[in-house]
Protein backbone atom coordinates (compact mmCIF):
# COMPACT_ATOMS: atom_id res chain seq x y z
CA UNK A 1 0.00 0.00 0.00
CA UNK A 2 1.17 3.51 -0.83
CA UNK A 3 -0.07 6.38 1.30
CA UNK A 4 0.72 10.07 0.81
CA UNK A 5 -0.30 11.80 4.01
CA UNK A 6 -0.80 15.52 3.52
CA UNK A 7 2.36 15.87 1.46
CA UNK A 8 3.68 19.18 0.17
CA UNK A 9 6.77 19.78 -1.90
CA UNK A 10 8.08 23.30 -2.26
CA UNK A 11 11.27 23.47 -4.32
CA UNK A 12 11.49 27.21 -3.80
CA UNK A 13 9.13 30.14 -3.46
CA UNK A 14 8.55 30.20 -7.24
CA UNK A 15 7.80 26.54 -7.67
CA UNK A 16 5.42 24.81 -5.34
CA UNK A 17 5.17 21.39 -6.94
CA UNK A 18 2.71 19.66 -4.57
CA UNK A 19 0.26 21.09 -2.03
CA UNK A 20 -1.36 19.04 0.73
CA UNK A 21 -1.64 15.88 -1.30
CA UNK A 22 -3.34 12.97 0.45
CA UNK A 23 -3.55 9.83 -1.63
CA UNK A 24 -3.98 6.14 -1.00
CA UNK A 25 -3.09 3.43 -3.51
CA UNK A 26 -3.87 -0.20 -2.78
CA UNK A 27 -1.57 -3.06 -3.80
CA UNK A 28 -2.03 -4.32 -7.36
CA UNK A 29 -3.87 -1.14 -8.39
CA UNK A 30 -3.27 0.47 -11.77
CA UNK A 31 -3.38 4.23 -11.30
CA UNK A 32 -2.89 6.93 -13.91
CA UNK A 33 -1.66 10.34 -12.83
CA UNK A 34 -2.61 13.07 -15.25
CA UNK A 35 -2.41 16.81 -15.40
CA UNK A 36 -0.96 19.66 -17.39
CA UNK A 37 2.76 20.14 -17.72
CA UNK A 38 4.16 21.31 -14.40
CA UNK A 39 1.21 19.94 -12.42
CA UNK A 40 3.52 17.89 -10.19
CA UNK A 41 3.27 14.37 -11.65
CA UNK A 42 7.01 13.74 -11.83
CA UNK A 43 7.50 15.27 -8.41
CA UNK A 44 5.01 12.79 -6.93
CA UNK A 45 6.96 9.86 -8.36
CA UNK A 46 10.31 11.31 -7.30
CA UNK A 47 9.09 11.61 -3.74
CA UNK A 48 8.07 7.96 -3.72
CA UNK A 49 11.57 6.99 -4.83
CA UNK A 50 13.08 9.37 -2.26
CA UNK A 51 14.89 11.15 -5.07
CA UNK A 52 13.46 14.21 -3.32
CA UNK A 53 12.24 14.69 0.22
CA UNK A 54 8.83 16.20 0.93
CA UNK A 55 8.74 19.62 2.51
CA UNK A 56 6.02 18.38 4.84
CA UNK A 57 3.88 15.31 5.31
CA UNK A 58 4.57 11.58 5.41
CA UNK A 59 4.88 8.98 2.68
CA UNK A 60 4.18 5.40 3.68
CA UNK A 61 5.16 2.34 1.69
CA UNK A 62 3.57 -0.76 3.23
CA UNK A 63 3.28 1.03 6.54
CA UNK A 64 6.89 2.26 6.55
CA UNK A 65 7.53 5.98 6.50
CA UNK A 66 10.09 6.24 3.70
CA UNK A 67 11.12 9.73 4.80
CA UNK A 68 12.59 8.03 7.90
CA UNK A 69 14.84 5.71 5.91
CA UNK A 70 18.51 6.54 6.32
CA UNK A 71 20.38 7.52 3.19
CA UNK A 72 22.53 4.41 3.16
CA UNK A 73 19.43 2.20 3.34
CA UNK A 74 17.65 3.88 0.43
CA UNK A 75 18.56 1.06 -1.95
CA UNK A 76 16.15 -1.15 0.01
CA UNK A 77 13.20 0.99 -1.08
CA UNK A 78 14.49 1.48 -4.58
CA UNK A 79 14.97 -2.20 -5.29
CA UNK A 80 11.27 -2.75 -4.63
CA UNK A 81 10.33 -0.01 -7.09
CA UNK A 82 10.99 -0.18 -10.81
CA UNK A 83 11.09 3.21 -12.50
CA UNK A 84 10.78 4.39 -16.08
CA UNK A 85 12.11 7.93 -15.88
CA UNK A 86 10.77 10.70 -18.06
CA UNK A 87 14.35 11.37 -19.22
CA UNK A 88 15.17 7.61 -19.34
CA UNK A 89 18.29 7.91 -17.15
CA UNK A 90 20.22 5.21 -18.98
CA UNK A 91 23.91 4.80 -18.17
CA UNK A 92 25.69 6.31 -21.22
CA UNK A 93 28.82 4.17 -20.97
CA UNK A 94 26.92 0.91 -20.81
CA UNK A 95 25.24 -0.98 -23.67
CA UNK A 96 21.50 -1.62 -23.79
CA UNK A 97 22.10 -5.12 -22.43
CA UNK A 98 24.37 -3.88 -19.65
CA UNK A 99 21.88 -1.19 -18.65
CA UNK A 100 19.22 -3.80 -18.05
CA UNK A 101 21.66 -6.23 -16.46
CA UNK A 102 22.94 -3.51 -14.13
CA UNK A 103 19.64 -3.37 -12.25
CA UNK A 104 19.98 -7.11 -11.60
CA UNK A 105 23.66 -6.89 -10.63
CA UNK A 106 22.85 -4.16 -8.17
CA UNK A 107 20.24 -6.42 -6.59
CA UNK A 108 22.86 -9.16 -6.24
CA UNK A 109 21.25 -11.62 -8.65
CA UNK A 110 23.18 -14.64 -9.86
CA UNK A 111 25.00 -14.46 -13.22
CA UNK A 112 22.96 -17.39 -14.63
CA UNK A 113 19.74 -15.62 -13.74
CA UNK A 114 20.95 -12.45 -15.44
CA UNK A 115 21.99 -14.33 -18.57
CA UNK A 116 18.52 -15.82 -18.77
CA UNK A 117 16.29 -12.86 -17.83
CA UNK A 118 17.93 -9.95 -19.66
CA UNK A 119 17.50 -11.31 -23.23
CA UNK A 120 13.90 -12.15 -22.38
CA UNK A 121 13.19 -8.62 -21.16
CA UNK A 122 14.85 -7.14 -24.23
CA UNK A 123 12.75 -9.38 -26.43
CA UNK A 124 9.64 -8.32 -24.52
CA UNK A 125 10.23 -4.67 -25.41
CA UNK A 126 11.10 -5.66 -28.99
CA UNK A 127 14.76 -4.67 -29.03
CA UNK A 128 16.42 -7.98 -29.79
CA UNK A 129 19.41 -7.25 -32.01
CA UNK A 130 20.16 -3.89 -30.38
CA UNK A 131 21.65 -5.34 -27.18
CA UNK A 132 25.12 -4.04 -27.88
CA UNK A 133 24.12 -0.51 -28.82
CA UNK A 134 25.06 2.25 -26.45
CA UNK A 135 22.25 4.68 -25.52
CA UNK A 136 23.53 7.29 -27.97
CA UNK A 137 23.14 4.69 -30.71
CA UNK A 138 19.45 4.21 -29.90
CA UNK A 139 16.42 6.27 -30.98
CA UNK A 140 14.32 8.05 -28.37
CA UNK A 141 11.67 5.34 -28.45
CA UNK A 142 14.28 2.61 -28.22
CA UNK A 143 15.87 4.25 -25.20
CA UNK A 144 12.45 4.44 -23.63
CA UNK A 145 11.88 0.73 -24.19
CA UNK A 146 15.25 -0.16 -22.67
CA UNK A 147 14.29 1.96 -19.67
CA UNK A 148 11.06 -0.05 -19.43
CA UNK A 149 12.94 -3.34 -19.65
CA UNK A 150 15.22 -2.19 -16.83
CA UNK A 151 12.28 -1.13 -14.68
CA UNK A 152 10.59 -4.52 -15.06
CA UNK A 153 13.60 -6.80 -14.82
CA UNK A 154 13.56 -7.27 -11.03
CA UNK A 155 9.79 -7.89 -10.90
CA UNK A 156 9.26 -4.93 -8.57
CA UNK A 157 6.33 -4.53 -6.18
CA UNK A 158 5.67 -1.09 -7.60
CA UNK A 159 6.26 0.22 -11.11
CA UNK A 160 6.55 3.97 -11.66
CA UNK A 161 6.20 4.94 -15.31
CA UNK A 162 6.72 8.61 -16.14
CA UNK A 163 5.54 9.25 -19.71
CA UNK A 164 6.65 5.77 -20.84
CA UNK A 165 5.08 6.38 -24.26
CA UNK A 166 6.25 9.95 -24.69
CA UNK A 167 8.45 9.13 -27.66
CA UNK A 168 6.51 6.25 -29.15
CA UNK A 169 4.20 6.00 -32.14
CA UNK A 170 0.59 4.82 -31.56
CA UNK A 171 1.42 1.19 -32.37
CA UNK A 172 4.28 1.05 -29.90
CA UNK A 173 2.30 3.00 -27.34
CA UNK A 174 -0.44 0.39 -27.48
CA UNK A 175 2.23 -2.31 -27.00
CA UNK A 176 3.65 -0.58 -23.96
CA UNK A 177 0.25 -0.09 -22.39
CA UNK A 178 -0.50 -3.78 -22.96
CA UNK A 179 2.81 -4.59 -21.29
CA UNK A 180 1.99 -2.40 -18.28
CA UNK A 181 -1.39 -4.07 -17.93
CA UNK A 182 0.26 -7.48 -18.11
CA UNK A 183 2.76 -6.55 -15.41
CA UNK A 184 -0.11 -5.23 -13.33
CA UNK A 185 -1.96 -8.50 -13.87
CA UNK A 186 1.03 -10.34 -12.40
CA UNK A 187 0.57 -8.38 -9.17
CA UNK A 188 2.63 -5.21 -9.56
CA UNK A 189 1.18 -1.87 -8.49
CA UNK A 190 1.51 0.51 -11.46
CA UNK A 191 1.66 4.30 -11.30
CA UNK A 192 1.52 5.81 -14.76
CA UNK A 193 2.08 9.53 -15.25
CA UNK A 194 1.09 10.81 -18.66
CA UNK A 195 -0.44 13.54 -20.80
CA UNK A 196 -1.74 11.09 -23.32
CA UNK A 197 -5.53 11.29 -23.03
CA UNK A 198 -6.04 8.48 -25.54
CA UNK A 199 -4.04 6.07 -23.42
CA UNK A 200 -6.01 7.00 -20.30
CA UNK A 201 -9.40 6.83 -21.92
CA UNK A 202 -8.72 3.38 -23.41
CA UNK A 203 -7.57 2.03 -20.08
CA UNK A 204 -10.70 2.57 -18.05
CA UNK A 205 -8.78 2.45 -14.78
CA UNK A 206 -8.42 4.80 -11.82
CA UNK A 207 -7.33 8.30 -12.86
CA UNK A 208 -6.04 11.00 -10.52
CA UNK A 209 -5.88 14.47 -12.02
CA UNK A 210 -3.44 17.08 -10.73
CA UNK A 211 -3.52 20.77 -11.30
CA UNK A 212 -0.86 23.13 -9.96
CA UNK A 213 0.16 20.59 -7.32
CA UNK A 214 -3.34 19.76 -6.06
CA UNK A 215 -5.52 16.74 -6.68
CA UNK A 216 -8.57 18.01 -8.55
CA UNK A 217 -10.24 14.70 -9.25
CA UNK A 218 -9.84 11.02 -8.41
CA UNK A 219 -12.14 8.68 -10.30
CA UNK A 220 -12.40 4.90 -10.22
CA UNK A 221 -12.96 4.60 -13.97
CA UNK A 222 -11.63 7.92 -15.01
CA UNK A 223 -11.10 9.74 -18.22
CA UNK A 224 -8.86 12.64 -19.05
CA UNK A 225 -10.08 15.57 -21.07
CA UNK A 226 -7.42 18.21 -21.32
CA UNK A 227 -8.79 21.66 -22.10
CA UNK A 228 -8.63 22.70 -25.67
CA UNK A 229 -5.87 25.14 -24.82
CA UNK A 230 -3.55 22.45 -23.59
CA UNK A 231 -4.23 20.06 -26.41
CA UNK A 232 -2.52 22.48 -28.79
CA UNK A 233 0.73 22.46 -26.83
CA UNK B 1 27.51 -13.68 -3.36
CA UNK B 2 30.28 -11.50 -1.97
CA UNK B 3 32.64 -13.00 -4.52
CA UNK B 4 30.20 -12.27 -7.36
CA UNK B 5 29.90 -8.68 -6.15
CA UNK B 6 33.67 -8.32 -6.00
CA UNK B 7 33.99 -9.71 -9.52
CA UNK B 8 31.32 -7.31 -10.76
CA UNK B 9 33.00 -4.32 -9.14
CA UNK B 10 36.44 -5.25 -10.53
CA UNK B 11 35.17 -5.87 -14.03
CA UNK B 12 33.02 -2.71 -14.04
CA UNK B 13 36.06 -0.68 -12.96
CA UNK B 14 38.21 -2.23 -15.66
CA UNK B 15 35.56 -1.84 -18.39
CA UNK B 16 35.00 1.82 -17.55
CA UNK B 17 38.77 2.39 -17.54
CA UNK B 18 38.99 0.86 -21.02
CA UNK B 19 35.90 2.47 -22.54
CA UNK B 20 36.95 5.93 -21.41
CA UNK B 21 40.34 5.29 -22.98
CA UNK B 22 41.18 8.90 -23.77
CA UNK B 23 40.06 10.16 -20.42
CA UNK B 24 42.05 7.41 -18.74
CA UNK B 25 45.12 8.23 -20.78
CA UNK B 26 44.90 11.93 -19.93
CA UNK B 27 44.43 11.15 -16.24
CA UNK B 28 47.39 8.78 -16.25
CA UNK B 29 49.53 11.48 -17.84
CA UNK B 30 48.66 14.06 -15.21
CA UNK B 31 49.23 11.57 -12.41
CA UNK B 32 52.51 10.52 -14.00
CA UNK B 33 53.53 14.17 -14.01
CA UNK B 34 52.78 14.40 -10.30
CA UNK B 35 54.78 11.23 -9.61
CA UNK B 36 57.55 12.57 -11.83
CA UNK B 37 57.83 15.64 -9.61
CA UNK B 38 57.96 13.44 -6.52
CA UNK B 39 60.57 11.20 -8.16
CA UNK B 40 62.71 14.21 -9.00
CA UNK B 41 62.44 15.40 -5.42
CA UNK B 42 63.75 12.06 -4.25
CA UNK B 43 66.75 12.34 -6.59
CA UNK B 44 67.30 15.95 -5.66
CA UNK B 45 67.31 14.96 -2.00
CA UNK B 46 69.89 12.23 -2.64
CA UNK B 47 72.00 14.64 -4.68
CA UNK B 48 71.83 17.36 -2.06
CA UNK B 49 72.73 14.87 0.65
CA UNK B 50 75.81 13.78 -1.27
CA UNK B 51 76.86 17.37 -1.83
CA UNK B 52 76.29 18.31 1.80
CA UNK B 53 78.12 15.20 3.01
CA UNK B 54 81.02 16.08 0.74
CA UNK B 55 81.13 19.59 2.13
CA UNK B 56 80.94 18.30 5.66
CA UNK B 57 83.67 15.76 5.15
CA UNK B 58 85.94 18.54 4.01
CA UNK B 59 85.53 20.26 7.33
CA UNK B 60 88.03 18.77 9.72
CA UNK B 61 90.52 19.57 12.47
CA UNK B 62 94.21 18.86 12.19
CA UNK B 63 96.31 18.48 15.32
CA UNK B 64 100.07 18.87 14.79
CA UNK B 65 102.52 17.37 17.25
CA UNK B 66 105.96 18.52 18.43
CA UNK B 67 108.68 16.86 16.32
CA UNK B 68 110.05 15.08 19.37
CA UNK B 69 106.70 13.62 20.49
CA UNK B 70 106.78 9.85 20.73
CA UNK B 71 104.36 7.78 18.71
CA UNK B 72 103.11 6.18 21.94
CA UNK B 73 101.97 9.56 23.30
CA UNK B 74 100.43 10.53 19.97
CA UNK B 75 98.48 7.26 19.90
CA UNK B 76 97.12 7.89 23.36
CA UNK B 77 95.77 11.24 22.15
CA UNK B 78 94.36 9.49 19.10
CA UNK B 79 92.73 6.93 21.38
CA UNK B 80 91.16 9.70 23.51
CA UNK B 81 89.66 11.26 20.41
CA UNK B 82 88.40 7.97 19.02
CA UNK B 83 86.39 7.35 22.13
CA UNK B 84 84.81 10.81 21.99
CA UNK B 85 81.13 10.62 21.10
CA UNK B 86 81.17 13.43 18.53
CA UNK B 87 84.12 12.13 16.54
CA UNK B 88 83.39 10.23 13.34
CA UNK B 89 86.88 9.45 12.12
CA UNK B 90 90.49 9.92 13.22
CA UNK B 91 93.41 9.55 10.81
CA UNK B 92 97.06 9.55 11.87
CA UNK B 93 99.83 10.78 9.58
CA UNK B 94 103.36 10.05 10.74
CA UNK B 95 106.28 12.42 10.03
CA UNK B 96 107.60 10.03 7.36
CA UNK B 97 104.23 9.67 5.69
CA UNK B 98 103.79 13.45 5.69
CA UNK B 99 107.18 13.88 4.06
CA UNK B 100 106.48 11.22 1.45
CA UNK B 101 103.17 12.85 0.58
CA UNK B 102 104.84 16.25 0.42
CA UNK B 103 107.59 14.92 -1.86
CA UNK B 104 105.05 13.26 -4.06
CA UNK B 105 103.01 16.41 -4.35
CA UNK B 106 106.03 18.48 -5.36
CA UNK B 107 107.99 15.92 -7.33
CA UNK B 108 107.98 18.17 -10.41
CA UNK B 109 109.21 21.19 -8.54
CA UNK B 110 113.01 20.98 -8.49
CA UNK B 111 113.40 23.98 -6.21
CA UNK B 112 111.48 22.29 -3.39
CA UNK B 113 113.03 18.83 -3.84
CA UNK B 114 116.45 20.46 -3.91
CA UNK B 115 115.73 22.42 -0.73
CA UNK B 116 114.52 19.27 1.01
CA UNK B 117 117.65 17.35 0.06
CA UNK B 118 119.85 20.17 1.36
CA UNK B 119 117.94 20.22 4.64
CA UNK B 120 118.66 16.52 5.22
CA UNK B 121 116.34 16.38 8.20
CA UNK B 122 112.51 15.89 8.05
CA UNK B 123 110.99 19.33 8.75
CA UNK B 124 107.37 18.09 8.90
CA UNK B 125 105.34 17.27 11.97
CA UNK B 126 103.18 14.24 12.68
CA UNK B 127 99.47 15.04 12.69
CA UNK B 128 96.05 13.68 13.48
CA UNK B 129 93.11 14.58 11.32
CA UNK B 130 89.71 14.55 13.07
CA UNK B 131 86.32 14.44 11.38
CA UNK B 132 83.18 15.17 13.37
CA UNK B 133 79.95 13.19 13.07
CA UNK B 134 78.42 16.38 11.74
CA UNK B 135 79.50 19.95 11.40
CA UNK B 136 77.66 21.17 14.47
CA UNK B 137 79.77 18.97 16.79
CA UNK B 138 83.09 20.74 16.30
CA UNK B 139 82.48 23.07 19.20
CA UNK B 140 82.31 20.09 21.55
CA UNK B 141 85.51 18.62 20.15
CA UNK B 142 87.24 21.96 20.43
CA UNK B 143 86.39 22.40 24.10
CA UNK B 144 87.43 18.81 24.75
CA UNK B 145 90.89 19.49 23.30
CA UNK B 146 91.19 22.76 25.20
CA UNK B 147 90.36 21.07 28.44
CA UNK B 148 92.87 18.23 27.91
CA UNK B 149 95.60 20.68 26.98
CA UNK B 150 98.05 17.99 25.73
CA UNK B 151 101.68 19.07 26.14
CA UNK B 152 102.88 17.29 23.00
CA UNK B 153 100.44 19.21 20.81
CA UNK B 154 102.22 21.89 18.82
CA UNK B 155 99.22 23.54 17.25
CA UNK B 156 95.63 22.83 16.42
CA UNK B 157 94.63 23.91 12.96
CA UNK B 158 91.18 24.73 14.12
CA UNK B 159 90.90 28.04 15.80
CA UNK B 160 91.47 29.73 12.45
CA UNK B 161 88.80 27.66 10.74
CA UNK B 162 86.50 27.60 13.66
CA UNK B 163 84.23 30.40 12.52
CA UNK B 164 84.05 29.13 8.95
CA UNK B 165 83.27 25.68 10.25
CA UNK B 166 80.57 26.95 12.55
CA UNK B 167 78.94 29.07 9.88
CA UNK B 168 79.05 26.32 7.32
CA UNK B 169 77.46 24.05 9.88
CA UNK B 170 74.50 26.37 10.43
CA UNK B 171 74.13 26.94 6.68
CA UNK B 172 73.98 23.21 6.07
CA UNK B 173 71.31 22.77 8.74
CA UNK B 174 69.24 25.56 7.20
CA UNK B 175 69.61 24.14 3.68
CA UNK B 176 68.45 20.73 4.86
CA UNK B 177 65.42 22.09 6.68
CA UNK B 178 64.25 24.46 3.95
CA UNK B 179 64.91 21.82 1.29
CA UNK B 180 62.67 19.39 3.12
CA UNK B 181 59.92 22.01 3.45
CA UNK B 182 60.19 22.96 -0.22
CA UNK B 183 60.08 19.32 -1.28
CA UNK B 184 57.02 18.76 0.86
CA UNK B 185 55.24 21.78 -0.61
CA UNK B 186 56.03 20.69 -4.18
CA UNK B 187 54.91 17.15 -3.47
CA UNK B 188 51.63 18.40 -2.00
CA UNK B 189 51.01 20.63 -5.03
CA UNK B 190 51.70 17.73 -7.39
CA UNK B 191 49.28 15.55 -5.48
CA UNK B 192 46.61 18.26 -5.46
CA UNK B 193 46.86 18.56 -9.23
CA UNK B 194 46.39 14.82 -9.61
CA UNK B 195 43.53 14.84 -7.12
CA UNK B 196 41.73 17.62 -8.96
CA UNK B 197 42.09 15.85 -12.27
CA UNK B 198 40.45 12.78 -10.83
CA UNK B 199 37.74 14.94 -9.33
CA UNK B 200 37.07 16.38 -12.76
CA UNK B 201 36.86 12.90 -14.27
CA UNK B 202 34.33 11.85 -11.67
CA UNK B 203 32.46 15.12 -12.02
CA UNK B 204 31.75 14.17 -15.64
CA UNK B 205 30.23 10.93 -14.34
CA UNK B 206 28.13 12.46 -11.57
CA UNK B 207 24.84 11.82 -13.33
CA UNK B 208 25.68 8.16 -13.78
CA UNK B 209 26.40 7.91 -10.08
CA UNK B 210 22.95 9.36 -9.36
CA UNK B 211 21.29 6.93 -11.77
CA UNK B 212 23.04 3.98 -10.17
CA UNK B 213 21.68 5.08 -6.81
CA UNK B 214 18.14 5.44 -8.19
CA UNK B 215 18.08 1.93 -9.61
CA UNK B 216 19.03 0.56 -6.21
CA UNK B 217 22.82 0.54 -5.99
CA UNK B 218 24.48 0.61 -2.57
CA UNK B 219 27.23 3.13 -1.92
CA UNK B 220 29.99 0.54 -2.11
CA UNK B 221 28.67 -1.15 -5.22
CA UNK B 222 28.76 2.18 -7.04
CA UNK B 223 31.96 3.49 -5.49
CA UNK B 224 33.87 0.25 -6.04
CA UNK B 225 34.41 0.52 -9.81
CA UNK B 226 35.63 4.10 -9.41
CA UNK B 227 38.19 2.97 -6.86
CA UNK B 228 39.31 0.23 -9.26
CA UNK B 229 39.71 2.76 -12.09
CA UNK B 230 41.57 5.08 -9.70
CA UNK B 231 43.95 2.28 -8.74
CA UNK B 232 44.53 1.51 -12.42
CA UNK B 233 45.31 5.17 -13.17
CA UNK B 234 47.80 5.19 -10.30
CA UNK B 235 49.35 1.89 -11.35
CA UNK B 236 49.95 2.95 -14.93
CA UNK B 237 51.13 6.41 -13.89
CA UNK B 238 53.73 4.80 -11.60
CA UNK B 239 54.76 2.40 -14.36
CA UNK B 240 55.21 5.23 -16.87
CA UNK B 241 57.18 7.33 -14.40
CA UNK B 242 59.49 4.52 -13.34
CA UNK B 243 60.20 3.54 -16.94
CA UNK B 244 60.85 7.14 -17.97
CA UNK B 245 63.46 7.54 -15.25
CA UNK B 246 65.71 4.88 -16.84
CA UNK B 247 66.75 6.92 -19.90
CA UNK B 248 66.46 10.16 -17.96
CA UNK B 249 68.85 9.29 -15.14
CA UNK B 250 71.18 7.63 -17.62
CA UNK B 251 71.28 10.82 -19.63
CA UNK B 252 71.58 13.21 -16.68
CA UNK B 253 74.14 11.12 -14.79
CA UNK B 254 77.36 12.32 -16.53
CA UNK B 255 76.18 15.93 -16.38
CA UNK B 256 75.69 15.76 -12.64
CA UNK B 257 78.92 13.83 -12.17
CA UNK B 258 80.64 16.78 -13.77
CA UNK B 259 79.39 18.95 -10.91
CA UNK B 260 79.83 16.45 -8.09
CA UNK B 261 82.02 13.50 -9.09
CA UNK B 262 80.94 11.51 -6.03
CA UNK B 263 77.31 11.37 -7.21
CA UNK B 264 76.32 8.89 -9.90
CA UNK B 265 72.60 9.38 -10.54
CA UNK B 266 72.10 6.38 -12.78
CA UNK B 267 73.72 3.91 -10.43
CA UNK B 268 71.90 5.52 -7.51
CA UNK B 269 68.63 4.89 -9.41
CA UNK B 270 69.52 1.30 -10.23
CA UNK B 271 70.70 0.64 -6.68
CA UNK B 272 67.44 1.96 -5.21
CA UNK B 273 65.15 0.77 -8.00
CA UNK B 274 63.06 -1.43 -5.71
CA UNK B 275 62.51 1.26 -3.08
CA UNK B 276 61.96 3.86 -5.76
CA UNK B 277 59.33 1.95 -7.68
CA UNK B 278 57.72 0.91 -4.40
CA UNK B 279 57.34 4.58 -3.50
CA UNK B 280 55.98 5.41 -6.96
CA UNK B 281 53.44 2.57 -6.98
CA UNK B 282 52.36 3.14 -3.38
CA UNK B 283 51.96 6.87 -3.98
CA UNK B 284 50.21 6.45 -7.33
CA UNK B 285 47.77 3.75 -6.32
CA UNK B 286 46.96 5.33 -2.95
CA UNK B 287 46.46 8.70 -4.59
CA UNK B 288 44.20 7.19 -7.26
CA UNK B 289 42.04 5.29 -4.80
CA UNK B 290 41.85 8.06 -2.21
CA UNK B 291 41.05 10.79 -4.73
CA UNK B 292 38.30 8.68 -6.31
CA UNK B 293 36.90 7.86 -2.91
CA UNK B 294 36.67 11.51 -1.89
CA UNK B 295 35.39 12.64 -5.30
CA UNK B 296 32.63 10.04 -5.61
CA UNK B 297 31.38 10.71 -2.10
CA UNK B 298 29.50 13.88 -2.80
CA UNK B 299 27.64 12.50 -5.81
CA UNK B 300 26.44 9.49 -3.86
CA UNK B 301 24.10 11.69 -1.83
CA UNK B 302 21.14 10.81 -4.03
N1 LIG C 1 14.40 20.47 -9.11
C1 LIG C 1 13.47 21.44 -9.18
N2 LIG C 1 13.73 22.67 -8.68
C2 LIG C 1 12.80 23.65 -8.71
N3 LIG C 1 11.59 23.51 -9.24
C3 LIG C 1 11.26 22.30 -9.75
C4 LIG C 1 12.19 21.22 -9.76
N4 LIG C 1 11.60 20.16 -10.33
C5 LIG C 1 10.37 20.56 -10.67
N5 LIG C 1 10.17 21.84 -10.34
C6 LIG C 1 8.93 22.58 -10.53
O1 LIG C 1 7.87 21.89 -9.90
C7 LIG C 1 6.70 21.90 -10.68
C8 LIG C 1 6.22 20.49 -10.94
O2 LIG C 1 7.15 19.85 -11.77
P1 LIG C 1 6.97 18.35 -12.27
O3 LIG C 1 8.23 17.96 -12.95
O4 LIG C 1 6.53 17.51 -11.15
O5 LIG C 1 5.81 18.52 -13.34
P2 LIG C 1 5.16 17.41 -14.26
O6 LIG C 1 3.72 17.34 -13.90
O7 LIG C 1 5.92 16.17 -14.23
O8 LIG C 1 5.27 18.11 -15.70
P3 LIG C 1 5.52 17.40 -17.12
O9 LIG C 1 4.22 16.85 -17.55
O10 LIG C 1 5.95 18.52 -17.99
O11 LIG C 1 6.57 16.35 -16.94
C9 LIG C 1 7.05 22.67 -11.94
O12 LIG C 1 6.54 23.99 -11.78
C10 LIG C 1 8.54 22.70 -11.99
O13 LIG C 1 9.00 23.89 -12.55
MG1 LIG D 1 7.04 15.14 -15.56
Amino acid sequence: MIFFDNVSKIYNSHSVALRDVTLRIEPKEFVSIVGTSGAGKTTLLRLLLREEEPTSGRILLDGFDITDVRRRDLHRIRRRIGTVFQDYKLLPMKTAYENVAFAMEVAGRAPEEIAEDVPQAIQLVGLTGKENNFPHQLSGGEKQRIAIARALINRPDVLLADEPSGNLDPVNTAEIVKLLLKVNGLGTTVLLATHDSKVINDLGRRVITFDAGRIVSDEEHGTYMPDVGEEKI
Amino acid sequence: MALTTLKRVLSAGYVSFRRNAWLSLATIMVMALALFVIGNLIFLGAFANTVLAQLESRIDVSIYFQPNASERDIFSVKHDLESHADVADVAYTSRDAALAAFRDRHKDNQLITGALAELGDNPLEASINVKAKDSSRFAAISSFLEQKNYSIVDKINFSENERVVERLGSILTAVRASGAVLALVLAVIAMLVAFNTLRLVIYTMREEIGIMRLVGGTGWFIRGPFLVSGALYGFFAALVTTVIFFPLTWYASPKLAFLVPEFNLFSYFLLHLVEFSLIMFTFGITLGILSSFIAVRRYLHV
